[in-house]
């Protein structure tokens, strides 16, 4: 079974792209209580901006890596501002609603302008090479995303568990409302992390193209898994986000090469299973 | 210091709110008393921005509130202590407090500031659990982190809603105790309670709600001489 530490290292690596795209979704669900189906679509268009990038700024591809999560952190703000701000009144169902038509017409506006078929983009020279890890030869570009993830994760648990700003984060998760009457601006608060969220997501998607070909389902695709491991990992917990990341990329991993007919069903099995142990996921708080 | 003119609040298609009005003087500690359901909560909530009355005005120190979100609400110095102890149950005990500080800055500008140390000093039993989460504390506890984690805020006014509600009798003296050393310390009180007998020992005047509007406002001689207002609004 010499594969298995390749398989090993290949879950890591969709581990480190699950989390990065779970790491928004899950503090913008625990805050503001709305399930973001555009999310994904946000991943899908940082993967898209910078293959148009790289196409008219040859080989840009660290060009684009630091330009599409600035340009989609305006797109969310502008959504959170303009659209979900005005729809949080009316509830949760309409919220819900709402990123949900977003997320199917930043689909078919994908389609229209990129059209409706797979696009391969190459690995940035650099990256574009092999190294001996534990016994075998692996691709550097996988573990390149496993360290951005790595390194994202760590600089976001430093600013939620030891800054004033993480505290109130964190409250925020708790009980919003109250926030608000405490004198902190959460309207404000809001705006910043889906923001964010959505540049974190830009930032997979132009990390993703390079590893998966692009195409307009490729939003669909992760929002499953990112579904799942915000459930597993419990609404609001960013510990729990990277421990269900990569239970869900190993699982997807290994399910490959053990139970290639199944892969896709061991994740809700494992979603299912957590739900009956645990309902709130694993380090999710009682709501 | 604080007045509300005939405000009409809604929940969803319920009019809760059907013009109450109410004032409160610097330095009171005034009581909202009335049955379930009655409006005494939204009437807080409403004060303090997270209902938005339809009608009316609400003026603090002069200023009309109306229409002004919370946080602008509670920088103007007016503090709310919600019902059911809403601490941050994954924050320790202290980051708790820090949430309280208005910009995450402790000024200390005078003596009466509320800081931190103060809050251990006067309340040990936080310090002892200073690191703890939240969520383990005992609801005395809580509730007494609930108020002071709004002191810190140093508000001139604090809204209180229900704080004695589901406490053993021994700790529903010792968080009106609290609230009596909090209003001699300066700070003007507004609170809701159902348990007129508790409150009768702290208030300094009392306003009694049913169906959205005040129907009795009084001090304590007089509530306790206006039987049937009592026994028609209070008692079940």
């Amino acid at each position: 079974m010499s594969d298995i530490p390749v398989f090993f290292l290949h879950g890591l690596a969709y581990a480190g792209l699950l989390f990065l795209v779970s790491a928004g979704l899950t503090l913008v669900f625990g805050m503001m209580n709305v399930l973001n189906f555009a999310h994904a679509a946000m991943y899908m268009l940082g993967a898209y901006f910078s293959y148009s990038i790289m196409l008219h700024a040859t080989g840009q591809f660290w060009l684009s890596l630091m330009l599409c999560p600035v340009i989609l952190f305006v797109i969310g703000g502008l959504i959170e501002r303009f659209l979900l701000r005005r729809v949080h009144a009316l509830g949760h169902v309409q919220e819900l609603l709402l990123t949900f038509g977003l997320a199917y017409i930043i689909t078919e506006a994908v389609k229209w302008f990129w059209g409706n078929y797979p696009i391969a983009i190459n690995i940035p020279g650099v990256l574009n090479t092999t190294i001996q890890i534990f016994g075998i030869t692996y691709p550097v570009y996988r573990l390149f995303i496993l360290c951005c993830a790595v390194i994202v994760g760590l600089v976001m648990a430093i600013i939620l568990f030891k800054t004033r700003l993480g505290i109130i984060l964190r409250a925020a998760v708790n009980d919003s409302e109250t926030v608000n009457t405490l004198g902190v601006n959460v309207p404000l608060v809001f705006l910043g992390v889906f923001a964010f969220g959505a540049a974190l997501s830009g930032f997979a998607g132009v990390i993703a193209g390079p590893l998966l070909t692009i195409y307009p389902g490729m939003a669909q695709e992760i929002l499953i898994d990112a579904f799942v491991v915000i459930v597993v990992g419990g609404f609001g917990s960013l510990g729990g986000a990277v421990i269900a990341a990569l239970f869900i990329g190993e699982l997807q991993s290994f399910g490959v090469l053990l139970f290639p007919k199944l892969s896709m069903a061991l994740v809700y099995m494992l979603m299912a299973a957590i739900l009956v142990i645990k309902p709130s996921g694993l380090f999710g708080e009682k709501q | 210091m604080l007045e509300v003119k005939n405000i009409h609040s809604y929940y969803g298609k319920s009019h809760v709110l059907q013009g109450t009005s109410l004032d409160l003087k610097e330095g009171e500690l005034v009581c909202l008393l009335g049955r379930n359901g009655v409006g005494k909560s939204t009437t807080l909530k409403s004060i303090m921005g997270v209902v938005n009355p339809n009608q009316g005005s609400i003026c603090f120190n002069n200023q009309e509130i109306v229409g002004m979100k919370p946080f602008q609400i509670a920088r103007l110095g007016i503090g709310y202590v919600p019902e059911d102890r809403r601490i941050f149950r994954s924050l320790t005990v202290h980051e708790n407090l820090l949430m309280g500080i208005k910009g995450g800055k402790q000024k200390n500008a005078g003596t009466d500031d509320w800081t931190v140390d103060r809050v251990y000093k006067l309340f040990p039993n936080l310090k002892e659990r200073k690191n703890s989460k939240g969520a383990y504390l005992s609801g005395g506890e809580q509730q007494m982190l609930t108020v002071v984690r709004t002191l810190l805020g140093n508000p001139r006014v604090i809204l209180v809603d229900e704080p004695t509600e589901g406490l053993a009798p021994l700790i529903v003296k010792d968080v009106l105790d609290m609230l009596d050393t909090v209003r001699k310390s300066g700070v003007t009180i507004l609170m809701v309670e159902q348990n007129f007998k508790a409150a009768i020992k702290v208030a300094d005047r009392f306003y009694i709600m049913s169906k959205g509007k005040i129907v009795f406002e009084g001090n304590t001689e007089q509530l306790l001489a206006a039987e049937d207002i009592r026994r028609t609004y209070l008692e079940v």
